[in-house]
């Protein structure tokens, strides 16, 4: 389904209902025919955004491939929550191997039944945050530069969530972890630390590259559709707020995903080949403080004592965000699908990749 | 029809007529003359239907065998060492999910010191990681044990890895008959996976399992390597059979029946040993060899069977456990418990340090004449050793040890005799 310009927003959310739009337009999520990929029962906690993000996106990918999948996991919390022996909850076929080589498996399954013949059949790679961005990185890299047929997934929940919250590269500044305490002068993880995997993702000119969070349900499923009409490396960041992780309430778990995107911390955008092809405008721009103050792992930027030298540091990384991505600009292309990426303008939308 | 060939490419000709349908490998001396091959016969369309992957690391190369694997494709990687301890996470873990991945490792040291010449640290860096581990002897034994191998894997799902000593056969030219087509075609049925992700029937594999039923998920591992004891015995009496030539299963004898000093060993190293006996024989001595094909799963009751009229047995092997000393002889001498004989230990060929004919004649003197020690290090140049733990007795900064012992040897390249 392509961009389509809808004005109907639900009040307070500014999510596109499915009751707005056309039939043909509504998610897979809404329908009774999805496949439910991630079955209930799994013993992820209350609010945990990873496996709400893992269920919309196979359940996109299957609708996608007609049911003829295989997903690959890393180690991590969606792989333990949802295979507690000898329960399991995936209605796909589905492999675990390591915590750092899920990129390389997922290669190795799509290059069997590439000498099989079976090309009808697709692989998705998926792990969290650190078994992509950290040890990961070199099996997706090299399956990134050998342009193998995969769409490997990120739920990015910005910590090492299955291990006890320690941090990550993709952990942000002045976050709590349990490896970066808020103690004697340190007030959470440092800045100008970290790895931006999409950016690097873009970098190795993939067919496809994208990031998406939970709270935009149409966008999401259109990225994963859109990657499913694609052959060769594609990587999809999902943004995946973890409850227990950042110290925040299990029913704001879709709340911060949706702040995290419209205050421009967490950007959202699609690249092609290399080049930047679109990003999903900021609706109603808030401060970063917004999104903080939800989350017990910035409480020691409002308590005992303030810091608002700190929270102003955050909101300069969202600013530059804003700037760079062009998150704010071009209202006219600002209402695709349920918030999804305006269409492709990367030329004035700000700079382009590195 | 037997040819000179270069023993990395009987190797590499021998597994693409095994067909397999992903090869997957990163470069590292001297397993590398087997994957060029192999790519280029992907390449020019002479091994088909297969994918060969060129990947960034051996841990990925593991993966990506594990993935395929899974997915019901025959799949083939080969390394030496620093490879197999990089990807070592993965080779345990495509035991663990009872894969038959078919790895070649072409035996090298491992370092620091960073050395390419062969023994079989790699090898025994990870004898515990649940994989079969058989050992060639000659290059003819290398091809054919992968035949063997492949058919082994896929009939227990278990993978199997198959040693042959790096540069000593990878790069030796000797004549060997690379099995013929429809000789392996016959030999090696169509791979039948017990387990597949296939989207008709979708399955979980790689489950977390708990204190619950760990134990019986590893003891099924260790029934299932016992199983491959008898495997290893049928399949290659039935190569034997099948190609008119006996190559492989689990030990092997060569004038030992009534021999008092018996040497054992693993790979190439038996031929120098062979010469060595027949030469004590025409002089009347009574020696023989135990050659061991398999050492996962330990033969135990073979080796036991073989040695146990034996005087004294001599383990010369070319890996060392340090505060320990031999491995193999330590398997040996419980395998050989309760028997009325002498295991002795002798480390040698460490680094590609030559195990002479010489040596071996010195040894197995010593050995007659009961002066041989439980553990003996053969050909060490103890001038060099003293030298340095006297330097470390003299100075705090003695600075590195390798680079010392070099300039002690006053040699650059490696002394290989
Ligand atoms: C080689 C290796 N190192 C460390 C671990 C321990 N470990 C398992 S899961 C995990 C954290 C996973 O973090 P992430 O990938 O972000 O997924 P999340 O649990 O946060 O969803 C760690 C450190 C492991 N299993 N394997
Ligand atoms: S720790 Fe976080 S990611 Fe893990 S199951 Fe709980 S909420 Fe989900
Ligand atoms: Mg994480």
């Amino acid at each position: 389904m392509g961009y389509r310009a809808v004005r109907f927003y639900q009040t307070g959310s500014f999510a596109v209902g499915n009751r707005l739009v056309g039939s043909e337009d509504r998610s897979v999520q809404s329908a009774t025919r999805r496949n439910n990929s991630l079955s209930s029962g799994h013993r992820a906690c209350q609010g945990c955004g990873e496996a709400l993000g893992a269920r919309y996106v196979l359940d996109a990918a299957m609708e996608a491939t007609a049911g003829q999948m295989v997903a690959v996991n890393a180690t991590g919390c969606l792989e333990v929550f949802s295979t507690p022996y000898p329960e399991t909850s995936w209605r796909v076929p589905w492999l675990h191997s390591l915590f750092g080589n899920a990129p390389a498996v997922a290669t190795g399954v799509a290059a069997a039944f590439k000498a099989k013949g079976r090309t009808d059949v697709r692989v998705v790679g998926q792990a969290g945050d650190g078994g992509t961005v950290d040890i990961g990185f070199g099996c997706l890299s090299g399956m990134f530069e050998r342009n193998d047929d995969v769409l490997f997934v990120c739920y990015d929940n910005e910590a090492y969530m299955n291990t006890g919250v320690q941090r990550s590269s993709a952990t942000p500044p002045a976050a709590r972890t349990a490896t970066t305490e808020a103690i004697g002068d340190a007030l959470g993880n440092a800045f100008g630390q970290g790895k931006n995997l999409p950016l690097l993702a873009v970098a190795h000119e993939i067919p496809y590259v994208a990031t998406a969070t939970i709270s935009e349900l149409h966008d999401l499923e259109y990225k994963v559709h859109r990657a499913m009409t694609m052959r060769g490396a594609r990587y999809l960041h999902v943004f995946v707020p973890c409850p227990l992780g950042w110290g925040s309430a299990t029913h704001d778990t879709v709340r911060l995903a949706r702040l995290a995107k419209e205050t421009g911390l967490f950007p959202v955008f699609e690249a092609e080949h290399g080049e930047i092809t679109g990003v999903a405008k900021i609706r109603r721009r808030l401060p970063v403080e917004d999104y903080l103050r939800l989350q017990g792992r910035y409480r020691h930027l409002f308590e005992p004592v303030a810091r608002p030298d700190v929270v102003a540091r955050i909101q300069q990384l969202a600013d530059r965000n804003i700037r760079r991505f062009g998150l704010l600009d071009g209202d006219a292309e600002n209402d695709g699908h349920g918030g999804a990426c305006s269409s492709p303008d990367a030329a004035r939308t700000g700079e382009p990749a590195p | 029809m037997a040819r000179q060939l270069e023993g990395s490419r009987a190797v590499a000709e021998t597994v693409a007529r095994c067909r397999p349908e992903v090869v997957c490998a990163y470069p590292i001396s001297p397993q590398t003359h087997i994957i060029e091959r192999l790519s280029t016969l992907v390449g020019a369309g002479q091994l088909a239907p297969c994918e060969f992957l060129n990947v960034e690391s051996e841990f990925a190369a593991m993966s990506v065998c594990i993935g395929a694997s899974a997915a019901g494709a025959r799949s083939y990687t080969a390394t030496s060492s620093q490879g197999l301890l990089f990807m070592i996470e993965a080779v345990y873990n495509a035991s663990g999910l009872g894969l038959p991945i078919v790895m070649t490792v072409a035996n090298r040291a491992i370092g620091a010191p960073i050395n390419i010449w062969n023994d079989h640290s790699d090898a025994m860096a990870v004898r515990d990681a649940g994989w079969v581990q058989l050992f060639a002897e000659t290059n003819q034994e290398a091809a054919d044990l992968h035949v063997q191998a492949f058919r082994l894997a896929e009939q227990l799902s278990l993978p199997v890895m198959v040693n042959m000593d790096g540069f000593v056969l990878t790069h030796a030219f000797e004549e060997v008959d690379v099995p013929a087509q429809e000789a392996v075609d016959s030999f090696l049925p169509r791979y039948e996976p017990r387990q597949v992700l296939d989207p008709a029937a979708p399955v979980s594999i790689g489950a977390m399992v708990g204190p619950e039923a760990f134990s019986e998920v590893r003891y099924l591992a260790h029934v299932k390597q016992l199983q491959a004891l008898d495997a290893i015995e049928e399949i290659a009496s039935e190569f034997a059979s099948a190609f008119g030539r006996r190559s492989g299963g689990l030990v092997s004898s060569y004038r030992s029946e009534d021999a008092r000093t018996v040497v054992v060993a693993l790979g190439s190293v038996l031929g120098t040993i062979k010469d060595t006996v027949d030469e004590l024989r025409a002089s009347g001595q009574r020696v023989g060899v135990v050659g061991i094909g398999a050492f996962r799963p330990f033969p135990a009751a073979a080796v036991r069977h073989a040695l146990e009229r034996a005087e004294r047995v001599v383990v010369v092997e070319k890996a060392l456990a340090p505060g320990a000393g031999g491995i193999l002889a330590h398997d040996l001498s419980t395998a050989l418990s309760g028997l009325p004989l002498d295991v002795h230990c002798v480390i040698a060929g460490l680094g590609g340090r030559a195990i002479t004919k010489a040596s071996l004649l010195e040894l197995l003197g010593d050995a007659d004449a009961g002066q041989l020690e439980s553990l003996r290090f053969l050909d060490l140049d103890r001038s060099l050793v003293q030298g340095e733990l006297a330097r470390m007795a003299a100075v705090r900064r003695s600075g590195p040890t390798a680079e010392n012992v070099l300039r002690d040897a006053g040699v650059v390249a490696a002394r290989l005799s």
